[in-house]
This record gives C-alpha cells, structure tokens and sequence, in this order.
C-alpha cells in the first residue's frame, strides 16, 4: 500500500451498517469524527477521546471497540456497526433496547450508545451473563447519571428474553 | 484534543514495515492495537512522522506453541489470546493476568507485543514476560534478534528496542509440569493501572516474584525456598530496592508493603499450586 | 369546573425521550448541522498556575492557511467588559486570562480555523513568555498576608468575609456541658458529565447582536452577566439551546465564560464559530465544586443534646470570584443546623482565591461540604460522650409536628416528620441485622463500620441567598433580590392538541415526559396526547433570570408552573364547553379526552374540539375565555430576601434524608467495600417513581465517587494532577453496590404539586455516611475524602521499619509532583578535568541530553535548545542553566528551567567531586518540580522522566571521561541505546 500523506485526505471505503460507504480522511482522522461528520453517524458519541468513558464504542470487525482509539485510515476495507442498526425498524426498538426504556437505563441517553453496542456485541456471545460478569464487562463504561443499577438490570433481563428467542428466531440483540 | 499530522502507511510486508523503522527512526511509530498509541497521538504527547499499520501482515497474526514455548506475533490482540482455548493449560499465568489488561473493549483491539513496546512499568503483560523469563523477539533490516524481558525492559516506557526494529513476537516458556503460578493486583478501580502487581512462579528450583506498578519497570527476584521471616525479611529488602515513589493515587510507603503482604500471599499461594 | 382525579402521575410510565435516545437519534449540540463556512475553534490553555505573560506571539499561528483568526487577552479586553463579579471587591474576571494567568487551564489564546485539527496544529506555533510566580494553592494559605496576591485591586486574596450571629451562640456554649469539634478539609470533585461543553456562536455586525447555540443549563441569571460582558442589550444576545443535552449535574452553567469568549471570536472571525471542549480541557478548566476548610464546634448537653453550632468556614473559589459564587456557601445558609433543632449558631465565613479553576455550580451545590462537616460533628458528639450516634439523632432532629419550622438561620423548613422517618429507615432497612453483622465481622477480626448521616435536602433556592454574602447595608444599597420565578406555558393547536413549553433545559432528567404527565393529568388526556419542548430561546420564549434548570427546581417549581397553566387553560376550555353542554362550569369534567357534564357522561365534547374552538371560531369565544396559549409566572411568597438580622430562607422546599451503611477495610489494601447501604428520603410528592429512582442511585453513585475515588488535584505548586479519566477516577460499575431506596411522603405545602427537589441529596448524605462508616472501622477522628486505599491503609499498617539492607534515606513526604532524587557515578579523570568540563559549553552541549546547542550567556549561565522524552513522548524544550554556589572543584549547584509545549520543569541539584584513585566519584542529589500539560495528563510519566534525563546526564558525564555508572547499572540501562 502506498505511503498515505499526512497533508491529504485519503479516500476511506467500509461497511457500515451492512451498506457500503467511502468518504475522504487525513491519515490522522480519528474514526470518531469520521462516522459523525463524514459519514453523518452521529449517534456514536465522544466523550474523552483517550478511550476510557466508553462513549464511543462500535463493533469493529464483529468485537466492541473505541472508534476514538482507531484512525479512520485503519478500518478502511472493515465492516462497523453503530447504534443506528440496532433497531430492527424505524419505530420499532430491538429486545435490549426496549429493556433499557422499561428500566430507566438511560438518563441523558450520551453514554448509552457505547454500552448499547457492547452489550449487543456480548450478548451474541453470551446468552446467559451473570451479574458479576455483566459488571466487569460494563466497567469499560463511564454513565454519570443512573448509577448503573438499572442497566445492569436491562442488560440482565433482555439476555433472559434473547436467550429464550434464541432457538426459534435469530434475533438481534 | 486531535493528533497532529503524520503520514500513515498499511504494511503489506514485513520489508515495509522496516524499510519505514530504518528509514525514519524514532520518527516512525508502529500501530497495531492502538489502544496506547492513539491517545498518546490525540493528546500531542507523540509526534511521529509516519505511523506504520501491522495489522494486515497475516505473518504476525499467530500464535504459535509448541511443547516448549508459545510464540504470540505482534498482531495478536490481547482478546485473542485470552479467547484461546489453550492458553490457561499451556500458561496459567497469563490466563490470569490478561483479565485485568484495561477493559474488554481495549482487549479486543489491544495487542500483546503493542503492550510489550510501551513498557508501562505498571502494565500487566510486561510482569508476566518477566516472571516467566520470557524473551522479546526484534527484527530489522539488520536481521533478528531475541532478547530476554528483564533486561528488555529499561525503564519508564523505555526498552533496549532499537529505533530500526519491529518487535515481532514475545515468546513465553509453556507451564512446565510440577511448576506453580500466582497472580493478584491492586488498582483504585479495577482496570486501572495497577498500583502493585504481583506474578509469583514456583518450580523445583525456587520461586520467583516479579512487581509492577512500583519500579519504573517490572521486577523480579527470586527467593529460592525461602519461607518464614527468612521470606519476609526478603521481601522487605526486595521492597525497598524497587525505590517506589510517592504519586497521585498511593504513597511508596504503601506500595512497599503491598509488595510486602501481596508478595508473600502471591509466593505461597504459587507454591500451594505447585504443590 | 371540577378537578379530576391523578391517573399518569405517580406512575412510572416509560420515557417519551428514550426512543430516539437508544437509536442514535438524539441531537445534542455537535450533533446539529451548521452553517456552510462555520469555522471552529481551538483554545491555547496556560500549563502555570501563576505567571505574568510578558508577550504572546500569536504571528506564525495566523499564517497557516485555514486559520481565520487568533484572539488573545488584549481582543477580548478590547471589544468586552469583565464578568460582573458577585462580592464588592475592586476586580475583574475576564473569561481569558489578561497579562497574568492564574490557574492551569486558563484560557490564554484562541485560533479559530477551517476544521478543528487545523485549529489545534495552529495552537502549537503560538508562543508565550511566561514569568512564573509563586502560587496559592491551600485555603488556608491565602489567608496568609505574606503571601502573593492573585488580583493587586483586592490587596490580599481573601474575596469576602461575613460573620453571622443567630440566638446567643457565646452564652450556649459557655453553658455547654462539652465542646465537639471538628475540622474537616473537603476536596475539590465534579460531576464531570460525558457530554462536554459545546456551543455555536455567531454575531450580526448590522444589529451588534449576537445568536449563541449551546449546552448551557441555565441559570439565566448568567445571560444578563453575558450581556453585559458583550456589551449589548439583553435582547441582543439570543441564547439558544439544543433539545438535548448530555448530563450536567450543574457543570454546564460554567460554559457562560466561554459563550462570551466564542461570540467575540465569531465577530473577529466574521463567521460562526463552533467550539466543543475536549475531555482534557473539561477535566483542568471547566468548572469545579469548592474546596472548602471548615472548623465546627458544638455545644453539647451531657446527653447529647446540641445548644449551640460555631461555624468557620474557608471557601475555596478558585482563580476568579466568576458568577455565581460565592453561592456555593451561602445555598446552604439558611439550613446551617441541618435536620436539627438548634436555636444558636455563629458563622464566620471567608471566601478566598488561590490558583486553581473557578468554581460553579456542581451537584449538591454548598451541601456536600456543609454535612461533611455537621455530619461528621454529630459522630464526634456520639463517641465522645459515649453515646449511641442514633439516639444523637433522636435527641437533636426537628420534632414532629414543628413544621413549618423556622430554622436559627431563617430556613423555613416545609413539611416533613423527621423522627417517623429516621425510625421507619431503621426497621426497613434492617439497622439491627447491619449491628449484628457488624458485631459478627468484628469478632472474626475485621474491619467493619456503621455510618449514619441526615441532611435536609434544600431545592427551589432563593435568589437572594446569594445577596447573605453582602451586609444588610450593602443590600439596601444594591435593592433586593429574592424569589424563584418558574415559567411554563401551555398552548393549543388547530387540531385541539396541547404543546407545552418551559424555560427549564433537561440534561437527560426526563422533563418531556413528567410534564406530559402533568399535563395530561390536569387535562384529562393520555400523557402521550400531550408533547413538550424544553429547548430554550430566550429571544421567544417566556423566561426570567431564575429559568434554567439548577437548584432541583424541576419537580417543584417547573412541574407546578406547567400544571398550574394547564389549569388556566382549563378553566377558560371549562367555561366554552359549559355553554355548549348548558351546566354550569363548576360541573364541568375533563376526563378521557373528553369535557362532560359531571353526572351526565353521554353529554359530552370531544376535547381537541372545544381547544381549538379559540382558532376557528375566536368570534364565538368571550374574550376572557379565548384558550390559545397560556403563561404562567409562579414565585413562592415563601421566598423574601434576608432579613436586617441575616436570616435568610435560602431555598422554598426542604426534604429529608437518611442515610446508614455497612463497610469493610480491607486490612492489606485499605480498600473500602459497601457492603450494604440504605437511604431514606421523604422528597415530597413523587411523580415518577422510577425517575426519582434513578435521580437517587444517580446521585449515590456521585457521591460515592466523591468518597472514595474523584478529586481535582493540585501540587503544592499549582499544577493540575487529574487530567485525563485515567487520573480522574469515575466511578465504573465494578465500584457501585446497589442502594436500598426507601420512601416517605409528607408533600410540601408550599409547591403546587407538593413536590420537592431529590436529585442532590445523596450528594450530600452519601460522602459524610461513608466517611462516617470508615472512621468507625479505623477508629479514627480526623477523616478526609477521597478515602483513597493509600490513606486509610496508614492507619492499619503498623509503621514500617527503616530498611535493614540500607542506610536511612531522609523520608520527606513528597507530594504532588515534587521528585527529588540522588544517585552516583564515576569518571575515569580528576576532579579538576571533571570540573573543567561541567563549565565548558562544549562539553555541557555533549552531556545534556538531546542537546542542539549551548549559548554561554555568562561563565555559569547558559541556554540551550533541548529535546527530551520517554518512549514516544517527546517534546523540544528552551533550557536554562545556572551554575552556583561554585566550590572548585569540589561541588557545584546546578540550576536548569525547562520550557516547552509539553510542560516545564525546574529542578536543581548540588554535585560533589570527590577524588576516587585516579579518577573522580561524582555525586548528586536533586530536586524537580514539573508542571504543565505532561504533569496534568501523564504525570505517571514524570518520575520516570526525571530520572532517566538526570542519570543520562551523569552517564554522558562518566563517558565522556571514559569511565562508568558504578554499579554498572548505567551500562545496563543505556548500554544497548548509545
């Protein structure tokens, strides 16, 4: 691959949100602000830019990761999803999202799209978390406002409900 | 908070990835993971000139083991080895560090060796190199190298690497039978940098204890079989020569006698598992 | 007309704003589309805390293409009035830092560009000359006259003093069976919300009016300091905000500042300019809660009874007294002897500036720092009379029936029964098995303690509280302020639909959804019949200096000004539809969607039919019936400004909480593990059970972090220590247990819902329970947040023995970011020859480090161009190096200040010749102090940095002479980096 100039945008092309996209990146883009004022995707949020707040998160290659610890140039050729999939319609939430909005697990909604794509992520994986897990899976997460408590909940209760579907439909998180 | 500029180069070969080291020196930065580079970028602390992407050289992807040792390229991340269905056979003691490397989101793009490069003297995977006398393979246009961890490691965030090489691979011995493994860390919240870590190795031959978070680098001593006030008047002095120093989050006091309590419990619970 | 009977309120319906939140939908500031050519901006921040800028060179900046404009102190002074400032002092608070600065972070110069990237790579061209000065770091510090003063107009650093008397304090205590005392240091910490600042500001040069987009919460009050700052008329700053917002917890009032700086950059620009603030400039320079000093003393009864309180507090504003503080001590004026009936207090209270980031608005506001410190007192009152802490509360709570109570200082506490709740927290919250497990991990050698903690909750604050801090003679003067106007205005559409809107700004609080269930109540239609717009506009909407949403006035005040507009509304609909049914407006009911005859549910109108009667048919409809849109203004009568004799009812409602908890030490760690912790909270009304939930494990989990993890820390020198999150420690959910949260209800008689505020509480109950907890594990007096596991280890671990394998090291603490360091090497030439090289610029140029170059300004000054780092970390820095105290050629004192992008440091060291056969041992010892951005976001780093910079210097030495690190430690270390 040729050396990409640090002074010119770079044409970036991905799979996101199973659709192909390309937009145009300086070497040193932050994948972040690609999705959010290149591609339009600004449901991912930023919230520290040095990979600790969790705000951030997508699924990279089919695994939860920061999108501000990643460079646009690098997830060229790669296959992202963002918040914006998760909802199986427009109107419609899936399981883990409805669990959220029953138990009040989102105040202000910013750092909710970080733990939404964890979470969808780790629950394809694994169908019967238990609560220990499921918090040290989240520790990679900052909320200000719930207190956790009821996320855990939600994350708790849409895993029993996926994990019941599971056989039957292969449903989305 | 944005990087400054640099340019970017995806390698495709290995000859690239050195042309690059050897052509722009400590102006050059490899990414694999990310996950320390990008911050360090963001927030200007590291300026490179060209930063060089490992990530697509199929080479560098693997993890090899064979009855003596286990070789985990630079491309391994750290989810993948942990996701390795061998790993607490061949190496417990790895198994049981690599849970407290940051979180699960920067495990799944975090790379062994990019660990390794950083040399965070609190870090998880350089301990576990130095516990176990693992070695650091480095290759360059000059040819290859393999360089034992504890003198690997040279100090805060400085290795014996040169500008021109790549670290290619870290090679761990696999858990030889009869041998015994421990590990117990503290940090203000877990996934934080560890104010003391403690890898405790017990074999036939004796027992070493390796720290991090206390040394500007991860250290080791060994402490053959001693037990009893024999160990723990070792351990001070073991204590007291990693000269801790006062931060933020604990003072040197404290992080002697964590050395000192977790130490102890780390050598004989090695020694319980050996047993 | 008739009301109807609650049906949406008290349930906990699901959220109308969660739908677009959880798809990604939501539009939060940067998440709007500009204006084509909006240009953005970057802030160049100061790494001292003190120093005067001798100049600026902003030319190089301006130069790079894309770079539409660089602002510094001089621009903003010159197109900009100062902040107004709330004491009566002779100084200014400009929003960037004007010759001086005086804390890390200040802003010192702006660069507004095409893109972000561009305005920050201009950032690092910008070069200032700094002429540091000695800062003020501790509290107690800038009471001290010797001191530096931060602002010359003000003679010394002390910003406001008070003294306050209330009953007969003197003769109490001379009566008192026993003296309490307390003095507790509260750090600083903040809420420090995921969504940072963020704001668009454009000027209209045609109108000299500026249009600003922002985050900002409120209160509006701050709008008229705006204004003023800008130089225009109110209604030529139109302030806008986004329909949401990502957390505030009071944080985002502390944008105003910047809304002045990024309007003057847009005119200087021409163009919109969008700023957002990053995590690091957030975390150094937003906005912080006080740190405070406080002393309390109590007057005891030999039973535990409290006569008497003795306040003094140092409250810890930081490098400017900005708008609104000194708030934060007097919010909780009024309600100084807290949930106690207390009828002597005396209060001295002193505001100072030392150089830190000024301080705002944070949850809990004035009431983390005052139960700190009472709460901690009513532990001390138990122990040292030996008696059981709750029967303390027994003893000294408000009585049941007393309400409304005057409290000593002038608060008029609402409604409550603090004695039922206190009992009925115990029983359901299972204190006895708490003392039974406590009795039980105590047996088996543990560390385990019991904290308790009550606070009254004040919410709907008094603007005139803030106006305690001046005499009554001043406030005569000034005129009064007091009251709490709250806004909320119901319209109808054509089709009959009802739109409400409310000068309160959510920051993810679920306003939208609690006012459509007030509405729909008073309108007898579905919650989901009825839409909110919470996003403000202060060019359109009804607003007043009190709108915003701080001071949990949400519930209570906005809550009740929404329902009583939809009764006005009501009323007038009643009054239309009672002609078309032919009763009497009195047996009017809205029920269903439906307005009918009470009795008679068959004669009945649609209701979107009669609501839009005043759009098709107005011709038809009296003048006073016509219900288009209706505006209420409500202020409590509650509210009067403080009286002659300083009393002051500081907020309109008052809730009550109390707290208990269980933890464990870790005896090798000195961690503290929750192992149970209930609270108890009467807030009034409850509204939405479920909102109210989470306003409570929300704040428990802030206050938590405030105990044990999260402080804004500054070395002894000023510089900033917690910059990043990494550093800044937040709590995860690894770190939070589950409250138990229990209930009681006694409405507030003052609020039209009879709602109170309940989000701040535990930020007040929580840090002192937990503080109370651990100080009853350690068996220890004095107590300090955070309980870092470092600090309460050191009263487990028994004192550590010098070390047997090697001589005394002279144990100074060091704090912050102090190093200090010694070490040895040896060369293989005389002490003369070594001598000679150490005063030789050729020869220093070869030592130093990642030297480019030595100029001899003197025989023992130097300057050199350096480039130094660690790994991948580095940075070129300006050196300066002194030579001093010369004792040829046995020891030298060298002197170095570095200067760079990355930080500065000074350090100094004496170096000893001593002849060693034929060559020469040198030793050193040596002292640093680094500052700027390196200390504040990797000062891990700076230990390391130091010495491996210090030892390369001597090993440079010992080869140049052809000899080596003693120990041969040096070859090790460097040896495979030559």
């Amino acid at each position: 691959m040729p050396r990409l100039n640090a002074t010119q945008r770079h044409r970036v092309r991905l799979t996101v949100n199973g659709r192909q996209v390309e937009a145009d990146a300086e070497p040193r883009m932050l994948l972040t602000d690609f999705l959010r004022h290149e591609l339009g995707l600004t449901g991912t949020h930023v919230g520290c830019e040095h990979g600790v707040c969790g705000a951030c998160t997508i699924d990279i290659d089919g695994v939860p990761a920061r999108a501000c610890l990643t460079l646009a140039v690098q997830a060229d050729g790669g296959t992202i999803r963002t918040v914006e999939s998760l909802a199986p319609e427009p109107g419609r939430l899936s399981i883990l999202q409805q669990a959220f909005r029953r138990h009040h697990a989102l105040q202000c909604g910013f750092c909710t799209a970080g733990i939404l794509m964890s979470l969808d992520c780790y629950l394809r994986d694994r169908p019967e978390p238990t609560e220990a897990e499921l918090r040290e899976f989240l520790g990679g997460h900052l909320c200000r406002c719930t207190g956790y408590t009821p996320i855990l909940k939600a994350a708790l209760e849409a895993a029993t409900m996926l994990h019941k579907k599971r056989p039957e439909e292969q449903l989305h998180a | 908070m944005k990087p400054a500029r640099f340019d970017y180069v995806r390698a495709e070969h290995l000859a690239e990835v050195h042309d690059v080291l050897a052509e722009n020196g400590n102006d050059a930065r490899v990414i694999a993971g990310g996950q320390t580079l990008l911050p360090m970028l963001s927030m200007r602390l590291a300026r490179p000139k060209v930063v060089v992407d490992i990530m697509h050289l199929p080479q560098l992807q693997t993890i090899d083991a064979d009855k003596g040792t286990i070789r985990i390229g630079a491309g391994v991340r750290q989810a993948q080895l942990l996701g390795w269905p061998l790993l607490s056979d061949r190496q417990p003691l790895l198994a049981a560090a690599l849970p407290w490397v940051g979180h699960a989101q920067t495990r799944n793009r975090g790379t062994i060796c990019g660990s390794l490069a950083h040399a965070d003297p609190s870090a998880e995977i350089p301990l576990v190199l130095v516990a176990l006398g693992g070695t650091i393979e480095l290759s360059s246009r000059r040819g290859r190298r393999r360089i034992a961890a504890d003198i690997f490691f040279t100090g805060m965030m400085s290795t014996a690497r040169s500008e021109d090489e790549l670290i290619e691979a870290a090679i761990l011995p696999a858990r030889p039978t009869g041998s015994g493994y421990a590990f117990q860390e503290f940090g203000r919240r877990h996934g934080d940098f560890a104010i003391a870590a403690c890898a405790a190795v017990a074999t036939d031959k004796g027992t070493r204890l390796a720290v991090a978070g206390v040394a500007d680098r991860a250290t080791m001593h060994d402490f053959a079989a001693l037990d009893g006030s024999a160990l723990d008047d070792a351990l001070d002095a073991f204590a007291w020569d990693l000269d801790a120093r006062d931060d933020l989050h604990a003072t040197a006091r404290y992080r002697r006698e964590l050395v000192r309590r977790m130490g102890r419990a780390v050598i004989e619970e090695a020694r319980r598992c050996r047993a | 007309m008739a009301t109807t009977a609650t049906t949406w309120c008290g349930q906990s319906v699901e959220r109308v704003e969660d739908a677009a939140l959880l798809t990604g939908r939501g539009r939060y500031i940067d998440d709007l589309g500009v204006k084509p050519g909006t240009l953005h901006a970057a802030i160049l921040r100061s790494q001292h805390a003190h120093a005067r800028i001798a100049a600026i060179r902003t030319d190089a900046a301006t130069q790079v293409p894309g770079v539409a404009a660089v602002l510094t102190g001089r621009d903003v002074t010159a197109l900009s009035a100062s902040l107004v400032v709330g004491v009566k002092a002779p100084i200014e608070c400009w929003p960037i830092a004007v010759d001086r600065v005086r804390y890390v972070g200040e802003p010192v110069a702006i660069v507004v560009a095409t893109d972000r990237y561009l305005a920050e790579d201009a950032l690092d061209l910008i070069d200032v000359d700094y002429e540091p000065l000695p800062a003020v770091v501790d509290p107690n510090d800038a009471l001290d006259p010797a001191r530096p003063v931060l602002h010359d107009g003000l003679g010394s650093n002390i910003a406001s003093e008070r003294s306050f008397r209330y009953g007969d304090p003197e003769r109490a205590f001379a009566e008192a069976a026993k003296r309490v005392s307390v003095t507790i240091r509260y750090p600083r910490n903040s809420g420090t919300p995921i969504e940072t600042y963020g704001l668009i500001a454009e000027y209209d040069p045609g109108e000299d009016a500026y249009d600003v987009l922002s985050n900002f919460m409120g209160p509006f009050s701050l709008h008229a300091v705006m204004a003023r700052a800008l130089k225009v008329s109110g209604n030529r700053l139109r302030l806008r905000t986004p329909p949401d917002s990502g957390g505030s917890f009071g944080v985002k009032q502390g944008l105003f500042p910047y809304i002045v700086l990024m309007s003057l950059a847009a005119r200087v620009a021409g163009k919109p300019v969008k700023w957002i603030e990053d995590r690091l400039e957030h975390l150094s320079a937003s906005v912080s809660a006080t740190n405070r000093v406080t002393t309390l003393d109590a007057a005891v009864d030999a039973d535990g009874r409290v006569r008497a309180l003795a306040w003094d507090q140092v409250e810890d504003v930081g490098a400017h007294i900005r708008a609104p503080e000194p708030a934060t001590l007097y919010r909780m004026h009024g309600n100084l002897t807290g949930a106690y009936d207390i009828r002597h207090v005396s209060v001295r209270n002193r505001v100072v500036l030392t150089n830190k980031t000024p301080t705002g608005l944070n949850r809990g506001f004035g009431g983390p720092q005052v139960y700190y410190a009472l709460e901690r007192l009513m532990q001390r009152v138990a122990i040292e009379l030996d008696l059981d802490p709750i029967d303390v509360f027994r003893r000294n709570l408000v009585p049941s029936g007393a309400f409304p109570y005057r409290a000593a200082c002038g608060a008029l506490l609402d409604s409550g029964d603090y004695m039922r709740t206190l009992e009925t927290a115990l029983t359901d919250g299972g204190f006895a098995e708490l003392r039974a497990r406590q009795a039980k991990a105590r047996a088996e050698g543990r560390l385990y303690g019991i904290g308790c903690a009550a606070a009254v909750e004040p919410s709907v604050s008094n603007m005139g509280y803030i106006t305690a801090a001046l005499t009554p003679a001043e406030r005569r003067k000034a005129g009064p302020k007091n009251g709490a106007q709250a806004t909320a205005t119901v319209a109808l559409d054509p089709l009959g639909a009802v739109t409400v809107h409310v000068a309160s700004v959510p920051q993810g609080q679920g306003h939208r959804t609690v006012l459509s269930q007030v509405v729909a109540d008073a309108l007898g239609l579905k919650f989901s019949d009825v839409r909110v717009v919470t996003e403000l506009d202060t060019g359109r909407d009804a607003w007043s200096i009190a709108s915003g949403n701080y001071s949990s006035r949400f519930a209570a005040a906005v809550g009740g000004a929404a329902h009583l507009a939809a009764n006005k509304i009501k009323g007038k609909l009643a009054k239309t539809a009672a002609a078309q049914l032919n009763v009497s407006p009195d047996d009017v009911e809205f029920v269903g969607g439906k307005i009918r005859a009470r009795g008679n549910p068959d004669n009945a109108l649609p209701f979107s039919r009669v609501a839009a009667t005043s759009h098709w048919s107005p011709g038809l409809v009296p003048e006073e019936n016509q219900a288009l849109r209706e505006t209420v203004f409500w202020t409590p009568p509650q509210l009067t400004p403080p009286s002659d004799d300083d009393e002051v009812n500081s907020s309109l409602c008052y809730g009550f909480i109390f707290d208990f908890c269980g933890v464990e030490i870790d005896r090798v760690t000195g961690a503290v593990r929750i192992d149970k912790y209930v609270t108890m909270h009467d807030c009034g009304r409850i509204l939405h059970p479920g909102m109210v939930a989470g306003q409570v494990t929300g704040g428990f989990t802030q206050a938590l972090g405030a105990a044990l993890y999260e402080e804004y820390a500054y070395g002894p020198d000023g510089s900033f220590l917690t910059g990043t999150f990494a550093d800044y420690l937040v709590p995860t959910p690894m770190e939070i247990p589950e409250p138990l949260i229990l209930h009681v209800e006694t409405p507030s008689p003052f609020t039209p819902l009879g709602t109170k505020g309940v989000g701040e509480g535990n930020c007040m109950s929580t840090p002192v329970c937990i503080a109370n907890a651990a100080a009853d594990a350690l068996g220890v007096a004095a107590i300090d947040l955070p309980l870092t596991p470092a600090k309460l280890a050191a009263h487990i671990h028994a004192a550590e023995p010098a070390p047997r394998s090697r001589p005394t090291v002279a144990a100074a603490p060091i704090k912050g970011r102090a190093l200090r360091g010694s070490g040895e090497a040896h060369a293989d030439a005389s002490p003369d020859a070594v001598w000679r090289m150490l005063l030789d610029p050729k020869t220093l140029e070869a030592l130093i480090p990642g030297c480019h170059g030595v100029e001899k300004l003197s025989d023992t000054h130097f300057r050199a161009e350096v480039t130094l780092g660690v790994g991948p970390v580095t940075g070129r820095y300006k050196a300066d190096i002194t030579l001093s105290d010369l004792d040829p050629p046995n020891a030298v004192t060298l002197t170095g200040i570095v200067t760079g992008a990355l930080g500065d440091g000074r350090g100094s060291g004496r170096i000893r010749l001593v002849p060693d056969g034929a060559g020469t041992r040198l030793t050193y010892e040596y002292d640093a102090a680094i500052g700027g951005k390196v200390a504040s976001i990797a000062g891990r780093l700076l230990d390391g940095a130091a010495k491996i910079v210090i030892r390369q210097f001597f090993t440079a030495l010992a080869r140049h002479t052809g000899g080596g690190g003693k120990s041969g430690f040096f070859a090790r270390l460097f040896g495979g980096r030559a």
